[in-house]
């Protein structure tokens, strides 16, 4: 993509390149429609050339057991049984959610390491990753990986090659059911009201959408059956927002410590000019008797009437 | 009264406190160019960001380490005592460079012996906290949580550390004799009667109390 593409950078205080629009992107994954045959998993892993250890099965149908730097998507699956004592097999394809406020793009002190595209989709670029992990620490969704070959963070990248290039993410072209869509964010909003509309009349009063309004809205949306309790889907945040202590250390802390280091620094330099040194007059101390100094002039006599004999000799 | 000067640091506190000196510089160099984006090029000065990232915590734990050493040398000597209160009510007249009323002090003056506890403080939290975020080690034992307190703590800490040093060092400008007393160990008896009186009684005691005023008599 053309450096005009990117509206957000990380570490970067001034404003990148912005004079260009494009419309938003958003994936669509429709839970309701999802039947977990993890080809989306297979999709990604292809075309990213990622291939993961082979690990083992801890009695879940979660596999592999959690996302890593060769797993950028994972469905993750929940058995959930309702008021109403039927069960239902909750099935979430986890990833990153390619907020509108992005907390690790907050986070990460690398200038230009994660990048946000005028199009919402948030990428890392590893070249510029210098492995500390602090996207880790910004991201409300658990998502980042480091991986321990090369310490750098990985993530889904929206398959932003491939969308670069008027494609879908690679996932969404294998999904069997249309569960996963993808288009504009528009599109997919009316989209996905047409599939709540349709999932409520069926009795799924609490379908909806999430968008969550807390990072600003999401580049990957989901339909839910249990809108009003995300949670319910492997531990999807419900209000997800970035912590308001990541807020607070990459946030107002920042120019404020700045500040504080530049005006101490003055502090002294100013204290200097206005009161100067403390210096050690030896006047001050009538150390008259101190014979120091008479001894790198033998040839030096000084009298001193106030001792005794007068004269003092080295 | 004689010409002798006081040894105020022997050679190895010295070298301790200068190795706790660099070691501070250079953890707080590239400690910055990880909290400020502003400050980032200063990772250039440990060959780029990825190697800022791998030696900040090694300077980190070693400045810790010796900084105990300054500890173990230096704790005695920073108990507060009772006119301290009093030296710290008259800070300003300190400030101006004057000493009407300014109570006589022992080896540190009550500043210095802030200085000291919130240096130690400091140095523990960003230990500990440090350990937390140390992803190449440690981070993996820990809930995120956890681990975004240990930023916050850490970055809190690592300001108020540098805030303190900048404060000490402008204080070693400001009064003349004490970088000399840290570089070579010694000073002049004025410097040590007029800035800390107490500790060149104490240090002077054992000299011969009434030395003849003159040799001739």
């Amino acid at each position: 993509m053309a450096s005009q593409d990117i509206i957000a950078r990380s570490a970067t205080t001034t404003m990148p390149p912005s004079v260009r629009t494009q419309e938003e992107v958003a994936k669509l994954i429709d839970t309701t429609k999802c039947i977990g045959c993890k080809a989306c998993q297979v999709a990604c892993s292809e075309w990213n050339e990622l291939r993961d250890d082979v690990g083992h099965n801890l009695g879940t149908y979660d596999n592999p057991q959690d996302l890593s730097a060769d797993t950028w998507t994972l469905m993750r699956f929940t058995e959930h049984e309702t008021d109403a004592g039927n069960l239902q097999w909750l099935i979430r394809k986890d990833g990153c959610m390619h907020c509108a406020e992005p907390g690790c793009l907050a986070a990460c002190p690398s200038p230009g390491a994660i990048i946000k595209h005028v199009n919402g989709i948030v990428d890392f670029d590893q070249d510029h990753c210098i492995g500390c992990g602090y996207c880790i620490t910004g991201c409300p969704f658990n998502i980042p990986r480091i991986s321990q070959k090369d310490h750098k963070a990985y993530k889904c990248t929206l398959c932003s090659d491939r969308v670069a290039v008027g494609l879908e993410p690679a996932c969404v072209k294998t999904c069997p059911t249309g569960a996963i869509v993808f288009g504009s964010k528009e599109d997919m909003k009316e989209h996905a009201a047409e599939r709540i509309v349709d999932l409520k009349s069926r009795g799924f009063e609490n379908a909806g959408l999430y968008d969550p309004e807390g990072v600003g809205g999401t580049h990957v949306m989901y339909v839910l059956h249990h809108a009003d309790t995300p949670r319910l889907y492997a531990g999807l945040p419900d209000h997800p927002v970035i912590s308001p202590l990541v807020d607070l250390w990459k946030g107002l802390s920042k120019p404020l410590a700045l500040l504080a280091m530049g005006a101490a620094v003055l502090a002294g330099f100013f204290h200097y000019v206005r009161v100067g040194p403390q210096r050690v007059e030896e006047d001050e101390h009538p150390v008259t008797l101190d014979p120091a100094v008479h001894e790198f002039d033998p040839s030096v006599h000084t009298f001193d009437p106030t001792k005794p004999g007068g004269e003092d000799r080295p | 009264m004689n010409d002798k000067t006081i040894l105020r640091y022997t050679s190895n506190q010295r070298t301790n406190h200068w190795l706790v000196a660099i070691l501070f510089l250079m953890a707080a160099l590239s400690g910055l160019a990880l909290f400020h984006p502003g400050l980032f090029w200063l990772s250039n000065l440990f060959g780029g960001g990825s190697w800022t990232r791998i030696l900040h915590p090694y300077m980190g734990v070693a400045m810790f380490v010796l900084f105990l050493g300054l500890v173990f040398s230096f704790w005695r000597a920073n108990y507060f005592s009772a006119n301290d209160r009093l030296w710290l009510t008259r800070v300003g007249t300190v400030m101006r460079n004057e000493e009407e009323g300014v109570p006589p002090i022992g080896k540190y003056n009550p500043a210095q012996k802030v200085l000291f506890w919130v240096l130690l403080i400091c140095m523990l939290v960003l230990l500990f906290s440090g350990l937390v975020i140390w992803r190449a080690w440690f981070s993996a034992y820990f809930g995120i949580t956890s681990i975004r307190w240990a930023m916050l703590l850490h970055a809190l800490a690592g300001f108020i550390l540098v805030l303190s040093i900048i404060i000490h060092i402008y204080a070693g400008i400001w009064i003349r004799g004490s970088v000399h007393a840290m570089v070579r160990g010694r000073v002049s008896r004025a410097w040590a009667k007029k800035h800390h009186e107490l500790w060149y009684r104490e240090v002077t005691r054992d000299e011969t109390p009434e030395r003849p005023i003159s040799k001739k008599g």
